[in-house]
């Protein structure tokens, strides 16, 4: 009973952090660079314990709260995590089984999507269309996956939670 | 067991029930966001929850806070001297230059009471302490800590020692988010200090700078101008620094000079900001003065010939007044 409950909270405690992550500013030149943390946490978990945890209410939650703490537009990262979560639910058992290298492709994949989808909905609030460099992130996302994979798999594994 | 829970989620057809699902998340998210955009839902749900979003703040600035302490405490002990060394100069010169502009303020204090005019040269400034926390990339946005609490009001003015920052726009109870200069959607009414020419600086879509898009053809202009705040629009004061230019060329319409502009404030490194709390002179003329006559109390009760007119006079001099006082006001913020 004690062991579900640590990992329960091992589960929400990665999800405020990769919240705090998000907020932490990295120097100036890096800015653009940023990785999208709260998709990456949330990516794990869809992966590795498919929908008996992330499902796509707990994501529209999740989306909800960093939309209140960022606060650019209510329900924007809501939408986008949905987005995310659903269709890495979708490809949950064949995403699971292909090598890393693979899997960090498709990761790319569904982050350049989400990309686009922020695209979508600025140009609909009415922004301004953001610089080149703005399409970094991703793609650092992307290269910081396996490591993120790996060591929260680890993390895991020594802790023995599931 | 493996095989128990591949059943939720199968290899190739997905299920109806998740597609429904996704497309009522979505229907939701997409419903938050038009009435967010609408009615600036957002901050008010910020302001409620301000007891939880607020410490996360503190919280997620502590790495930055932290590694500014580091850097303080393990600082070079010449660099230290050095910065020492340049700020002593640096005060010096300032109240070198103070002693020498006092008997001019207040000369120029004399001859404005002389002239009954209510601008001074005081400023009722609050200082703040930049939040070090990512406001997304991009964002053009810094977070201080000052809030509701201490008095501070959407609008306010934000300066630093060297010019224009920007402006406050949302306020929760312990902090504030400043919109800074060089966002696309700020503009700040500007005067050029050489030739006095009045323009419009916005933010730049790409990096820190600021753009003059409409200064006319035949405008003297040149890289090195300084650039100042008019005061008109009634938002940022007369006479701070906003910026330099650095390049004039013709825009792409071809039907106006197009100025670039360094802001002068320092937008990156800003650790500790000034709030302004004096707003300028309301911009256009006063308001008209109530006509005076009689009171209304010595107008025979019973309806005459001549009351009705005298009673109507009134209204049409403040109704023909007031068109004319908007446009200053309301034309540069727009």
């Amino acid at each position: 009973m004690s062991r579900q409950r640590l990992s329960f909270w091992w589960f929400v405690g990665t999800l405020v952090i990769a919240l705090m992550l998000m907020l932490v500013p990295l120097p100036h030149v890096l800015e653009a660079f940023k990785p999208y943390w709260p998709a990456l946490v949330l990516l794990y978990w869809a992966l590795e314990s498919g929908d008996q945890r992330v499902t796509l209410g707990l994501a529209f939650i999740f989306g909800l709260c960093s939309d209140l703490l960022t606060g650019v537009l209510l329900g924007e990262q809501a939408l986008r995590l949905c987005v995310l979560a659903f269709i890495a639910l979708r490809f949950r058992s064949r995403l699971r089984f292909f090598p890393m290298w693979q899997q960090t492709l498709a990761v790319l994949a569904l982050l350049v999507n989400d990309r686009f989808l922020l695209l979508v909905v600025r140009a609909f609030a009415g922004e301004s269309t953001p610089p080149a460099l703005w399409w970094a992130s991703p793609f650092v996302s992307a290269a910081l996956w396996p490591f993120l994979f790996l060591l929260l798999d680890d993390l895991r594994m020594r802790l023995r939670l599931q | 067991m493996p095989l128990a829970r591949e059943e939720s989620s199968p290899l190739f057809a997905g299920t109806a029930a998740g597609t429904l699902r996704l497309i009522f998340y979505l229907a939701l998210a997409m419903v938050l966001m038009v009435l967010d955009h609408r009615n600036g839902w957002l901050w008010r749900l910020r302001y409620a929850t301000a007891i939880v979003v607020e410490p996360v703040y503190r919280l997620a600035s502590l790495p930055a806070d932290g590694f500014h302490a580091l850097s303080v405490a393990f600082a070079d002990r010449r660099l230290l001297t050095e910065q020492n060394q340049r700020l002593r100069e640096d005060l010096l010169l300032a109240n070198a230059k103070l002693n020498r502009m006092a008997a001019v303020a207040e000369q120029n204090q004399r001859l404005k009471e002389l002239l009954d005019t209510q601008h001074s040269l005081e400023l009722h400034v609050q200082m703040a302490r930049v939040v070090g926390v990512d406001m997304g990339a991009y964002r053009h946005r810094l977070m201080i800590n000052l809030g509701a609490r201490d008095g501070i009001k959407s609008g306010q003015p934000v300066i630093d020692a060297r010019g224009v920052v920007g402006q406050i726009v949302d306020v929760l109870p312990n902090s504030a988010t400043v919109m800074l200069v060089t966002d696309p959607d700020h503009a700040v009414p500007v005067m050029i200090q050489r030739t006095g020419l009045r323009t419009i600086a916005y933010g730049s879509r790409n990096g820190q700078q600021l753009t003059l898009p409409n200064v006319p053809m035949a405008a003297d202009v040149q890289a090195g101008d300084k650039l100042l705040t008019s005061g008109l629009g009634g938002r940022f004061p007369q006479g701070f620094p906003v910026g330099e230019i650095t390049n004039v060329g013709p825009s792409a319409s071809g039907m106006f000079l197009e100025a670039h502009a360094q802001p002068s404030a320092d937008i990156d490194r800003a650790d500790e900001v000034l709030v302004l709390h004096d707003l300028p002179e309301p911009a256009g003329p006063p308001p008209p003065i109530a006509p005076a006559g009689p009171p209304a109390s010595d107008a025979p009760a019973p309806a005459s010939t001549v009351a009705p007119p005298r009673a109507t006079l009134p209204a049409v001099p403040a109704s023909a007044a007031r068109p004319a006082a908007t446009p200053p006001a309301g034309a540069p913020s727009t």
